[in-house]
């Protein structure tokens, strides 16, 4: 596939954004939510479709961006990998979707538009398309967070992330004010000033990438602008917290390398103290933090935290090494992601005491949950370690200096086996009568594939890297 | 961090004419409106008045644009599009908002958020 600037990423865009409408038009006409669910599936094949047609060269809309979207090979694989992943996630869980409420197709449609955003996010060259992006994936979130409407606690999460997000976007707006100050251009290439009082203001431009760097960690969630993650994370239906800890997530790590990949030297060396620090300040809130917690669904709020802290460590080595780690690392976490949040919307109690005895009751569910949480944990033979892998080794590429760095993300990386092997410790080796709902085969089966992706990535990454190359 | 202090204080040496003159004042204006809003954030309790904190943030950065826009760049017009599109946007956001906070009021009768506080552990 050839990399052509002058075209947009058309097809995932247009057509994410057009089945968003479709769906809730359908909304109208479907009652059942077997048939809202059936057509959300339909929809995402065909998103899917046409977007590997565009990613192969078969079909594609071709639009004039006049360089605001540039294609390139990195963004298309990574749309692949999101849209996979949505339809993924709803297959899994469409059932506890439509039951969250009385609007089921207007959920899903909101999922198709925040999929839009993060597909604006994987292709944007601009930065007006950046703050589009970044409002197009969020303002829907906001109400997918409070959308279960009895519930206080969802609607107490839809404004903590509501007043957080927004007010993110409002710094984020600053540094972009302040860039185009700098430099008068949106566009994130490299540029030069023309006339002196252009030169005098340059030096707004590291200031406003300081301003987009701390407003991005709060997308991605990372210390010392993480305190909304748990709070929202715990209080939206957990199916939506399912999709916002991962496709969100990783989008908005791509928006993150792909800035920061053409415009970390601008900052000059205070890129290099800024990174460590939020580095291991992010490790530490997330993992001390998520061993006091007594629910499941609030320490896998605080274990996302961690894992942006290894995520971060793309940012280091932005070229094709990082790039390659940050795709490994979307699929291991958000496949294990995906597949935890599914078990755990089953459970009747999300606390570790509700999953006690969980491998007599039910031992599919067991097992595969316990290769979902090895992978988060990064244990050999399943896809986390080589993710987790891929993120140090970048790191070191750039420098062998940070090794210090990388040892203490290894230690962090072993206190995070103590709260995910909790979960574990509880279904296996303690009694207790785990309480699910009705779980049905075809759930099962998927969780033995995502388990089984799972290994196959662990055991060959190659495979998955690959197909990047191919 | 510390080149980033040296540019702050570097910045009044700087020849920056007649232009960056007029300039300096309307980043003082919108810098001074953009943490008045953000303190507002911080300080009030009632969620209308955070919403309309968040919107002088918002504006604040439109002053910004259209200023930068006029006096360092004034051969196109990408700023003021920009602010065009933050207005929309801020549109869509308070919608959102006021959608969230109506319900919040059908069950708490309150819109203050230490009324708001069941997610504290």
């Amino acid at each position: 596939m050839p990399e052509r600037a002058e075209l947009g990423v058309m097809n995932a865009i247009i057509f994410s954004a057009l089945i968003g409408v479709v769906m809730m038009l359908g909304g109208i006409v479907i009652k059942s939510n077997a048939g809202i669910k059936l057509l959300a599936i339909i929809l995402l094949f065909i998103l899917l479709g046409s977007h590997l047609a565009e990613y192969y060269d078969l079909f594609n809309i071709h639009i004039q961006t006049h360089g605001m979207l540039a294609k390139s090979r990195f963004g298309m694989f990574f749309n692949t990998i999101i849209i996979s992943l949505t339809l993924l996630y709803v297959l899994l869980s469409g059932d506890e979707i439509v039951k969250v409420g009385t609007y089921g197709a207007e959920y899903f449609a909101l999922i198709f538009f925040s999929l839009c955003g993060a597909t604006i996010l994987s292709s944007y060259n601009n930065l007006l398309m950046l703050f589009l992006g970044v409002e197009i994936m969020t303002i829907p979130l906001f109400v997918l967070t409070s959308s279960e409407k009895k519930n206080l606690k969802s609607n107490e999460a839809g404004l903590k992330y509501f007043l957080m997000g927004s007010f993110s976007t409002g710094i984020l707006l600053m540094g972009i004010a302040l860039y185009y100050g700098g430099t008068g251009l949106f566009a994130i290439e490299a540029s030069k000033a023309a006339n002196e009082a252009q030169q005098a203001f340059r030096i707004l431009l590291p200031l406003g990438l300081l301003f987009i760097f701390i407003s991005l960690s709060f997308k991605v969630s990372a210390a010392p602008f993480h305190f909304w993650t748990p709070d929202v994370y715990d209080g939206a239906p957990s199916v939506f917290t399912s999709f916002m800890a991962t496709i969100v997530k990783t989008a908005g790590f791509i928006a993150f390398i792909k800035l920061f990949e053409l415009r970390s030297v601008d900052m000059g060396y205070s890129w290099k103290i800024l990174l460590p620090l939020i580095i291991i300040l992010t490790l530490l809130a997330g993992n001390i933090t998520a061993v006091f917690q007594q629910s499941v669904k609030r320490m896998l709020a605080y274990s996302s935290i961690a894992h942006a802290g290894f995520m971060l460590f793309a940012l280091y080595n932005p070229n094709d090494f990082g790039k390659q780690g940050i795709m490994l690392y979307t699929v291991a976490y958000s496949l294990a992601t995906i597949g935890t949040f599914a078990v755990l919307t089953k459970m009747k109690d999300y606390t570790y005491e509700g999953y006690n005895g969980l491998a007599k009751t039910k031992p599919v569910l067991a097992a595969t949950n316990t290769i979902f949480i090895l992978s988060l944990a990064g244990i050999p033979l399943t896809a986390g370690f080589f993710a987790k892998y891929y993120m140090l080794a970048s790191a070191l590429k750039e420098s062998t200096s940070n090794l210090w760095l990388v040892i203490v993300a290894v230690l962090f990386a072993a206190v995070s086996v103590y709260y995910y092997f909790r979960v574990i410790q509880a279904m296996y080796f303690k009694d207790g009568n785990a309480e699910t709902t009705e779980i049905k085969p075809f759930f099962k089966t998927l969780l033995i594939i995502i388990a089984a992706l799972i290994i196959v990535i662990g055991l060959m990454p190659s495979l998955l890297l690959d197909l990047f190359y191919a | 961090m510390i080149e980033l202090l040296f540019h702050i204080t570097a910045f009044k040496s700087l020849p920056l004419g007649e232009v960056g003159g007029a300039l300096t004042h309307i980043i003082i204006l919108s810098t001074a409106l953009f943490f008045i809003g953000m303190y507002g954030l911080f300080t009030r309790r009632n969620m209308i008045t955070m919403l309309m904190s968040i919107e002088l943030m918002l504006n604040s950065v439109n002053i910004n644009f259209v200023a930068f826009n006029k006096y360092l760049y004034p051969d196109k017009m990408d700023g003021i599009f920009f602010s065009i599109f933050i207005i929309a946007i801020a549109a869509a956001e308070a919608a959102v908002a006021i959608a969230i906070i109506i319900n919040l009021y059908r069950t708490h009768k309150s819109i203050d958020v230490d009324d708001v506080t069941d997610l504290k552990q």
